[in-house]
């Protein structure tokens, strides 16, 4: 069982209300991920369920039993956090036995469940060695290790792919993925980067300033996002925002369009701009125009081959299907 | 990348360095050379530094007049058992400090320092008395409780500065593996603060040994540490040279020993973090 | 932010260290407090007399306090000027590459580990003595006649002692700090066209400020109470020329069996000290930050 509720949760330090009052519902076996920008309260949130903060109204329910007043090592929940927190002091083998070791195992268990979890990790070749002498990857793995030995109701993530390097994120994700597909617990995981939020996830909860501003599938995030903020927080490039008269023939306040729905024609178009900057990525080339009407700049998804270059004129055409509406207040109209 | 550094300069620099560091030594260099003399030699005008006729005399009379052993044997359990009893009291309290701080705990500390600040001499009578009526005046244990006390402000604040290093995330995940306090404490925290209380006690046993205020004004003969040893040669006794270096050598050459062994790790704890 | 549940922890475990300090502190003080308003003499045991602030009064206008007061401020000052200003050229010494350097700074610090007790009987007989100590022999050596340093100079000699003692700890905490600087800074000063002088004074002092003040809190404390010093050497002699407020307050109350006088000097001197403390930790409350 792994299943969390939070009801009316909020949380202050001093005078700095960090979360607002919020409702949210993970059911077991779920992979919730928290996103958002910096200062948004994804992780002081995280840390209100692992019981490392005090909440200051509300209450947490883990498998229906109120959770609010347990201390952290009482509330069966493991965690990874963002700069791994491995015991340096003790070799890998003991850094994934302590949590055993705490629960008050004896020795021949302990060691049959860290042999099993490291080899899960590959990690049986480095059982003796310290924290220090490992890779940033290896220790991101034991710090797993050191979560999975107790089948813990729930894993809780911190941001746990920031300290590697691009090529080892997206490894240790496919990793994390995997490993929540082998062991069908809860998981709930902290980032601030969309692209892990979309890939990983089952369902997403996207904050800003303390405020949950929507939770739903990756899809329905990038389809139907609820709000200017979340449809400019989710999908990357980001999306384009215009306001005006561009707008009003939508019969909006702002319309949004994502750089991947416009079409670009160097003869004719809805919008006329000329190329500031084209970066072919190989697969791709997003061209960066400036809008003739002054209205700022548009991405553009353009195909590998395309070849624009700087000062170019283009005409840019929205697929009509896929322009998002928002009201004055940033609110999506159907 | 440093650069070259022509040959010339370095020699004139080490020179200069060596003959600094020669003259900064030389008095206890020559108190050690004097306790192998006789006492003819000791006083002999021109002094010789090293053709003289090596004894161990002294050593043996010191022993016997003054017993050193016994001096000796008090002043390692008043150190060790003052600095250990510090730690004892003061690891919790930096624990509380470095991991758990308050809007406080600044001042807090600042005060604990400051007690360190009041003269000891002007609450020697009070101390004086109360030790007379509890009968503690010259015991190994009333001494092991002031050192204890006197200390305790610095060591709390080493130990603090060096847990402060500590990332609290460590203690973190030791809660959420589901440690108590207790264990979080003992299997985690002071394993990782091995160092820093190394060096922490290792500074406290140098200050405990040398203290020489309370050592000299709370003991007579059966608790008295080497402070007070040495200060009975302060009487024309102590006009024999050779014996007074010989107990002089004996005084200082244990701490000496560890103090440059340690000296690395104490320089550190010294300043109390604030020069890394 | 910590959780409530660890937050009262946090207050039992801490509060051991401070309940024995608050005794400590409180309990003589109060005492000392109470003594000081007394006539109180160890040789009239039973004698104890209410006599309020007349021990004070009697304190004050001592010439021998204000004697006390000038040569602690002279000891302090002067051993803090000697080892300061000769800690930093020495750090720099040894800051240069060097043979032997890890030898040199063993010899240098050694020192610091002798007890104050040896230091000052090793001192006054060997080397000061004005007959056979090993200064005399010297200018016996050169035909000069011997100086009788604690005679003539007393109390220079005993900051001589004292900063002897000290150099070692101001230089090894001033070279630490001197090996922290960044050598870019000083690398990027000299691509500016400043000279040795100016990166010292610009670069070099600006980075020690840190430990300057480190050494002249550490010392401070541990100087206005210096005692064994005085004790072995001089016994605060001659006259008042080497008495300091410890040494004079500990010769009220131990020496002349004045228990209320000495009080009354102590409590003088805890507010005194209070003072300089009170300066010392806003200077180091805000170097020791961050």
């Amino acid at each position: 069982m792994g299943q969390i509720r939070l009801n009316e949760v909020s949380k202050s330090f001093g005078d700095v209300e960090v979360i607002r009052p919020l409702d949210l519902e993970i059911s077991d076996g779920e992979f919730v991920v928290f996103v958002g920008p910096s200062g948004c309260g994804k992780s002081t949130l995280l840390r209100l369920i692992a019981g490392l903060e005090d909440v200051t109204s509300g209450r947490i329910e883990i498998d229906g039993a109120d959770a609010t007043a347990v201390p952290p090592a009482k509330r069966r929940l493991a965690m990874v956090f963002q700069s791994y927190a491995l015991y340096p002091h003790m070799s890998v083998r003991k850094n994934i036995a302590f949590p055993l070791r705490m629960a008050g195992l004896g020795k021949d268990e302990q060691m049959r469940k860290v042999e099993a979890a490291a080899k899960t990790l590959n990690l049986t070749e480095y059982l003796d060695r310290r924290p220090r002498q490992l890779s940033g990857g290896q220790r991101q793995r034991v710090a797993i290790g050191r979560a999975i030995v107790r089948d813990p109701t729930a894993f809780l993530f911190d941001e746990p792919l920031s300290n590697l390097d691009a090529a080892l994120r997206v490894n240790m994700r496919l990793e994390i993925s995997e490993l929540h597909q082998n062991l069908e617990t809860t998981m709930v995981y902290v980032t601030h980067d969309q692209v892990e939020a979309m890939t990983m996830a089952e369902k997403i909860v996207v904050l800003q300033e303390g405020v949950i501003e929507q939770v739903g599938s990756p899809m329905e995030l990038y389809s139907a996002p609820r709000n200017r903020f979340v449809a400019g927080f989710i999908g990357s490039p980001t999306m384009n925002f215009a306001n005006g008269e561009k707008a009003a023939g939508h019969g909006a306040h702002s319309i949004g369009i994502r750089p991947e729905h416009l079409s670009i024609s160097t003869t004719d178009g809805a919008w006329r701009g000329t190329v500031g900057v084209a970066e072919h990525l190989g697969s791709d080339t997003y061209l960066y125009v400036h809008l003739a009407d002054g209205q700022g700049t548009f991405t553009v998804r353009a195909g590998g081959e395309y070849g624009a270059s700087h000062g170019d004129t283009v005409y840019l055409t929205p697929d009509p299907a896929k322009i998002h509406r928002f009201d004055a207040a940033g609110l999506r109209i159907e | 990348m440093a650069r070259n550094v022509t040959p010339a300069r370095k020699a004139t620099m080490t020179a200069i360095a060596w003959i600094i560091g020669l003259a900064i030594f030389f008095p206890i260099l020559w108190t050690i050379l004097t306790s192998f003399k006789t006492e003819a030699e000791a006083i002999a005008s021109p002094p010789s530094f090293v053709l003289f006729d090596w004894t161990l005399e002294n050593f043996s009379i010191v022993q016997e007049r003054s017993d050193y052993f016994r001096h000796f044997l008090n002043s390692v359990i008043i150190s060790v058992g003052s600095t250990v009893l510090g730690l004892i009291i003061a690891i919790p309290a930096a624990w509380s400090m470095a991991f758990v701080p308050t809007k406080r705990t600044k001042h807090v500390l600042m005060w604990m320092l400051s007690t360190k600040m009041l003269p000891p001499v002007g609450v020697l009578v009070p101390i004086y008395l109360i030790f007379r009526d509890a009968g503690l005046l010259d015991t190994q244990a009333g001494l092991v409780i002031v050192l204890t006390l006197i200390n305790l402000p610095i060591i709390i604040w080493m130990l603090y500065t060096y847990f402060k290093e500590i990332p609290v995330e460590i203690l973190e995940a030791a809660r959420m593996d589901g440690a108590t306090l207790r264990s979080e404490i003992l299997y985690v925290l002071t394993p990782m603060a091995v160092p820093g209380i190394a060096s922490t006690l290792l500074l406290n046993i140098i200050l405990a040994w040398n203290e020489a205020f309370w050592t000299l004004n709370l003991t007579a003969a059966k608790a008295a540490p080497l402070t007070a040893f040495i200060a009975a040669y302060s009487s024309p006794e102590g006009l024999f040279y050779a014996k007074l270096s010989a107990a002089s050598t004996l005084a200082i050459a244990p701490i000496l020993v560890m103090g440059w062994f340690s000296q690395r790790q104490l320089v550190r704890g010294l300043t109390f973090g604030a020069v890394k | 932010m910590p959780t409530q549940h660890s937050r009262v922890k946090a207050r039992l475990m801490i509060s051991p260290a401070v309940l024995l300090l608050l005794g400590w502190m409180l309990i003589p003080l109060g005492l000392t407090v109470y003594f000081s308003l007394l006539r109180y003499n160890l040789l009239m045991p039973g004698m104890e007399q209410w006599t309020g602030l007349t021990n004070y009064r009697y304190f004050l206008t001592d010439p021998a306090f204000f004697d006390a007061l000038r040569n602690t401020l002279v000891l302090v000052v002067g051993v803090l000027a000697i080892t300061v200003i000769g800690g930093v050229l020495l750090a720099l010494l040894l800051d240069q590459p060097i043979w032997g350097q890890g030898i040199v700074r063993v010899l240098v610090i050694a020192p610091f580990f002798i007890m104050p007790t040896v230091s000052a009987l090793v001192w006054k007989n060997m080397f000061m003595n004005p007959v056979s100590g090993l200064f005399a022999h010297a200018a016996k050596g050169l035909g000069l006649e011997p100086f009788d340093f604690l005679a003539h100079a007393p109390l220079f000699s005993i900051i001589l002692m004292v900063s002897w003692q000290w150099l070692p700890f101001a230089t090894l905490i001033l070279l630490t700090a001197l090996q922290s600087l960044d050598s870019e800074q000083l690398e990027a000063s000299e691509m500016d066209g400043a000279n040795y002088v100016n990166r010292f004074f610009f670069i070099v002092l600006p980075h020690l400020a840190r430990a300057i003040t480190v050494v002249i809190l550490i010392q401070t404390i541990f100087l206005l109470s210096i005692f064994a010093e005085i004790l072995v050497t001089t016994t605060g002699g001659p006259g008042t020329a080497t008495t300091n407020l410890t040494f004079l307050i500990y010769a009220q109350s131990l020496l002349h069996f004045d228990v209320g006088g000495g009080a009354a000097g102590g409590i003088i001197a805890i507010i005194l000290a209070n003072i300089v403390a009170i300066f010392l930790m806003r200077m180091i409350g805000k170097n020791l930050d961050a």
